[in-house]
């Protein structure tokens, strides 16, 4: 049976603005199992990056305030100190970023970049620290590892240097990998090779791996479990299948209506008018979706939308999916009514 | 690496040929002629022409250059009508004093401003940030000859800690108080131009470093679990200081332009002094060699500096 190995519990980050605190992800649960592949799904700004920086410790305290409990292995990763987080880092989570080109240091060989890690975490001397980066960056399908171990970063293609910043995350064989958005900025091609190279990972290293995306479509054959997150809250958790055959939050059917693989005419293609909220203007009470979908009443939205347990580990917040249709389908029913 | 270094060096070649035809043609553009005033002045136009004519003043402009270029590359830059000396001499005779001033100066900005720029960087934001930035807009905004004449009028005049003209006391003898006595004489210049050129080396020092600590590869470094303390080290400090280093080729030019000012007002015998001189004198040998001369040493800083960034930035060398 897997074991709950990350389990975050009402988990609240805000950052500092012109002297205030404002909240950019609330109240999160979650957990990851142990070699399991969840992802974190949400349009831009729903505070994915809020949170994969809030597990690995990112997030500069000097305008940051976090509060509950991220328990990695038993321990508090919120209550380290930096040295013991340090220990963490590096060694039994790797995270993997957005931005392949500004992620790496543009003044050092892409073999310092990686074996940097090991500096930190093993006893290995350098002559074995050079084979290991070798092997990484065969690992993670780049064809010619010697020569590409003695490059500088603008020498790559991005889709090379996404293989970099995973080889550096995956050294030390850590037990969570977190990639936010790995593949946004890369093209097609490249974005299905890189999801086969974290899927292998996730097999041969049995870690388990938090994708972080705004795209549904590289969720369906990658993911486990699926977390929806809307303006810093999660709305929707549960199975891919549940959550791609079943879904039930407003916030969840929209976004799985507006994907073109599942729309094949585009006229049908659906578009979520509105745009996600910022921190500053992030409504205090009811459910932060509901001004994105003004012909659901009011009424249908609770005061403090909560989670709700489904069934099967499938949980909803707030109770206003069950009265939840599109636009185009009331007309619909209107009609035949 | 190489191949970079070669073909920069290859690029000053079209480069100094330009400077060489430039300041030639500005010399053949000065009014008057170099004889007028060697002659006897009983002596009738007549002869001035016959001298222009045997000294191959009145061949075409390239032939004249090609001989001029030719007499450049033995060491002959004409003689000063001023001093009655080879222009050469007189510029070697002085050129030591400006470039050890410019050294000193150069030590100085970088002793002041790369703690400053670090600080201000690292405390980004604090206290202490605010009061670095209070001095290098300070510095400024104060023009810099009021800063000269202030700084030599207190510490020279009023104070009396340092001398206010010559590079060296007349009396003294033996290789150290010689030594002390020019440290003396250069320390309040040097000191004063440092200042001045502290602020744009901190403001830049202090971006650069605030870039980088927000850099996305510092936060890759933080992910691998490298403490803060080594990721100043490997990765903020290294990315903002190198091109900073390399910056220094560039200041050469700054430097020669303010050892006008910093020589004229204390009566410093370097190149800069020489050259406001040979201005009032209408000394033309002496500008034109001047000028050449100050054009080919901000050539070779430019080179410097590009040199020095290739070797440190990978990017650089692309192009
Ligand atoms: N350091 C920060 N300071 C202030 N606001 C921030 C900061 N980082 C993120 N935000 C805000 O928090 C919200 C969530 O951002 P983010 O976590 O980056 O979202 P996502 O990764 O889902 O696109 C956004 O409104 C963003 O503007
Ligand atoms: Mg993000």
């Amino acid at each position: 049976m897997a074991k709950q190995f990350l389990d975050i519990k009402d988990v609240n980050t805000s950052f500092e603005m012109d002297g205030k605190y404002y909240n950019a992800i609330s109240d999160i649960n979650l957990h990851v199992n142990s070699n399991e592949f969840l992802a974190v799904v949400g349009e831009s700004g729903c505070g994915k990056s809020t949170l994969a920086k809030t597990i690995m410790g990112l997030h500069d305290p000097a305008y940051t305030k976090i509060s509950g409990q991220v328990d990695f292995e038993g321990h508090d990763l919120l209550k380290m100190s930096e040295k013991q987080l340090n220990h963490y880092r590096g060694s039994k989570m790797g995270m993997i970023f957005q931005d392949p080109l500004s992620s790496l240091n543009p003044l050092k060989k892409v073999k310092d970049q990686i074996s940097e890690s090991l500096d930190y975490h093993t006893k290995l001397n350098s002559k074995q620290k050079n084979d290991r980066v070798i092997k990484l960056l065969g690992e993670v399908g780049i064809d010619d590892p010697k020569l590409i171990a003695n490059e500088f970063p603008y020498q790559l293609s991005g889709g090379m240097r996404q293989r970099v910043l995973i080889a550096i995350a995956i050294a030390c064989e850590p037990d969570l990998i977190i990639a936010d958005e790995p593949t946004t900025a890369l093209d097609v091609t490249i974005q299905a090779q890189i999801l086969d190279v974290l899927r292998k990972i996730r097999k041969e290293n049995h870690s388990s791996i938090i994708l972080i995306t705004h795209d549904l479509g590289v969720v369906a054959d990658t993911a486990d479990r699926v977390a929806v997150m809307y303006a810093g809250q999660i709305v929707e958790v549960g199975t891919v299948q549940q959550i791609f055959e079943h879904p039930l939050h407003p916030y969840t059917r929209s976004l799985l209506r507006s994907m073109p693989e599942l729309n094949t005419t585009s006229d049908d293609l659906y578009v979520i008018d509105g745009q996600v909220p910022s921190l500053k203007k992030m409504p205090k009470t009811g459910d932060r979706f509901a001004p994105r979908i003004p012909w659901i009443k009011a009424s249908e939205h609770e005061k403090n939308p909560v989670m709700h347990d489904v069934g099967n580990e499938h949980f909803v917040r707030c109770s206003c999916y069950k009265h939840f249709y599109f636009p185009d389908q009331k007309k619909v029913s209107e009609n035949n009514g | 690496m190489w191949k970079t270094i070669l073909r920069r060096v290859l690029i000053m070649i079209p480069e100094l040929i330009i400077l060489s035809v430039l300041v030639f043609l500005m010399a053949k553009a000065m009014p008057g002629d170099p004889f007028t005033g060697q002659i006897n002045p009983k002596d009738s136009l007549t002869q001035i022409h016959h001298l222009m004519r045997i000294n191959g003043l009145y061949d075409p402009w390239y032939e004249q250059y090609w001989h001029w270029v030719v007499h450049l590359f033995h060491g002959d830059l004409g003689t000063s009508y001023e001093y009655q000396e080879p222009v050469t001499r007189i510029i070697a005779q002085r050129a030591g004093n400006t470039l050890w001033l410019a050294l000193l100066t150069m030590i100085l900005t970088y002793v002041i401003a790369l703690p400053l720029g670090i600080y201000a960087g690292r405390h980004e934001g604090h206290l202490q940030d605010t009061l670095v930035r209070i001095y290098t807009y300070a510095t400024m905004s104060v023009p810099f000859f009021v800063v000269l004449v202030l700084g030599s009028w207190i510490f020279g005049y009023g104070l009396n800690w340092f001398p206010t003209s010559g590079s060296v006391s007349p009396t003294a003898s033996g290789f150290l108080p010689v030594l002390l006595s020019r440290l003396g004489h250069m320390i309040l210049p040097a000191v004063l131009g440092a200042l001045f050129a502290t602020s744009s080396i901190t403001q830049y020092l202090r971006s650069g470093i605030i870039d980088a600590k927000h850099s996305d590869y510092v936060m890759t470094a933080q992910s691998k679990g490298v403490p803060m303390k080594a990721i100043y080290k490997h990765h903020i400090f290294r990315n903002a200081l190198l091109p900073i280093a390399a910056f220094a080729g560039y200041s050469i030019t700054g430097l020669l332009g303010g050892s006008i000012f910093v020589e004229q007002i204390f009566s410093y015998p370097g190149m800069g002094l020489l050259f406001l001189n040979a201005i009032n004198y209408r000394d033309y040998t002496v500008i034109t060699a001047l000028v050449l001369l100050y054009g080919f040493l901000n050539l070779m800083g430019t080179l410097l500096s590009d040199i020095a960034l290739s070797a440190i930035d990978p990017r650089v060398r692309v192009k």
